[in-house]
């Protein structure tokens, strides 16, 4: 009896070993086959957010390989958790805008993912939604697909609105709220505003080292 | 098992045993997807993909598994198509993979298709197992789609919006604004209306159910007393 448990356990074991051999090797060829697709198309993604802010026609570089690492000790004010990387945007290899992420952590079902776009002058280029759990049909409308509120950012800065006024307008601020949803449009407003404090505080070291990325690029870029 | 006819797979993947509305199998993304056609279909076409897949690979390696192996081979067949499926649809649709998100792996949960590897394919030979898959795919798909369609024009008051997440830029303005910009019903969004539009398609198609039945019966001079009952248990180990 032992043995034939034994032997019946080996056999079961060999079988489902193979099975797992034939799934890996399954498994291992449709990644090798679609893995440079899938990167493409992380890539365009990517790209379709950053181009919505500055438009191809503006800039003359790859916004999203031209890049600089945010510091750590601006991680907290960004809302970043595992750092991240702003995008520069340069005409004839100057930089006239950055392009950086934020996370504000405290929407209405958690936290909101987006970009903000920002010229030199600080003036907001332009503000992007990626991703949220927002309530449809309610707080959703932080995103451009449902909604044009985004767009309310572009061209506002710290100091137009002032500073205390960076908020929605039940709190006293120049911003729309939602009807139905105060919490999301806050959260975003505010996290908005941070990115700009962020931006005012780094904007020198941005500056600076874009210059020394500067060289680089058009040594190993070439092209216009 | 003896053989089963192409028609009466067709017949009871589509209608008589549809997996979302008799069965109510994963009904976890039959409710959480369906708010828009181009998520349900979406959704529909990955799962249909991995219940064809399956069901073939099972039914092929019905006599080499055990049955004291038989669940784990079959989570791990099922498993593989649909991270298969999940690299296809991130390599070929990344926007609609990114909306589906979670509910792309978890169709490896939809007793739906542990149920047909279990209950037909591991007992039928490749091909009526492929097309059973196929149909109950499709039953189960048509389901979401109708879904999709209702809660998507209740709710937000558009038809086939976002079709290019799926079928590119050709399809960018299939979209329909059926009512005004500012249109919206909250709650056929939101998972409550999920559940009222299921159990709406319930109901309808027993109503359906039990006209056909009634108008079979007048049509009978003699119906038939006691009908036959059938267990379908498998074999206990």
């Amino acid at each position: 009896m032992g043995s034939q448990l034994e032997k019946s356990m080996g056999l079961n074991g060999r079988v489902l070993g193979l099975f797992a051999l034939i799934t890996s090797l399954l498994l291992a060829g449709t990644h090798l086959g679609t893995k440079d697709k899938i990167a493409e198309s992380q890539r365009r993604a990517a790209q379709k957010a950053l181009l919505e802010i500055i438009p191809q026609a503006q800039h003359d570089n790859d916004i999203l390989t031209d890049t600089l690492t945010i510091p750590q000790h601006y991680w907290a004010i960004l809302g970043l958790k595992k750092g991240g990387e702003l995008h520069l945007a340069r005409k004839q290899g100057k930089v006239f805008a950055i392009i950086v992420p934020a996370v504000a952590p405290d929407g209405y079902s958690g936290a909101i993912n987006m970009i903000v776009g920002i010229h030199l002058d600080g003036t907001v280029a332009g503000v992007r939604v990626l991703n949220h759990s927002e309530t449809p049909g309610l707080g959703d409308k932080v995103d451009l697909k449902k909604s044009p509120w985004v767009l309310s950012f572009d061209g506002k800065s710290l100091g137009s609105p002032p500073a205390a006024r960076w908020k929605v307008k039940k709190d006293k601020g120049d911003f729309d709220q939602f009807t139905g949803a105060t919490i999301t449009p806050r959260a975003v407003v505010a996290q908005v505003a941070r990115a700009l404090h962020y931006f005012g505080e780094d904007k020198k070291r941005i500056i600076k080292d874009s210059g020394a990325l500067q060289i680089e690029g058009q040594i190993e870029g070439g092209k216009p | 098992m003896s053989e089963v006819s192409y028609r009466e797979i067709s017949r009871n993947g589509l209608w008589n045993n549809n997996p979302a509305l008799v069965q109510l199998l994963g009904l976890c993304p039959l409710l959480a997807v369906t708010g828009s056609v181009v998520n349900a279909l979406g959704l529909g076409l990955a799962t249909l993909a991995v219940l064809v897949g399956s069901n073939t690979a099972v039914s092929l390696i019905r006599h080499q598994v055990s049955d004291a192996i038989r669940t784990p081979a079959f989570v791990m067949i099922i498993a593989t198509f649909t991270t298969c499926t999940e690299m296809l649809m991130k390599a070929y649709t990344y926007e609609l993979y990114q909306i589906l998100g979670i509910f792309i792996p978890l169709i490896v949960t939809n007793c739906a298709i542990l149920g047909r590897a279990e209950a037909f394919a591991s007992k039928q030979s490749p091909l009526p197992a492929a097309f059973d898959g196929l149909m109950m795919g499709l039953g189960f798909a048509a389901v979401l789609l109708v879904l999709g369609a209702i809660r998507e024009v209740i709710g937000s008051g558009t038809l086939f919006a976002n079709m290019d997440l799926l079928f590119g830029p050709m399809a960018a303005n299939w979209g329909l604004q059926l009512f005004g910009d500012n249109y919206g019903f909250l709650v056929m969004i939101l998972p409550p209306g999920a559940f009222l539009v299921t159990g709406l398609l319930i109901a309808l198609k027993n109503i359906i159910d039990a006209r056909n039945l009634a108008r079979i019966e007048a049509t009978k001079s003699k119906p038939l007393k006691g009908s036959k009952r059938v267990r379908t248990t498998g074999a206990i180990q």
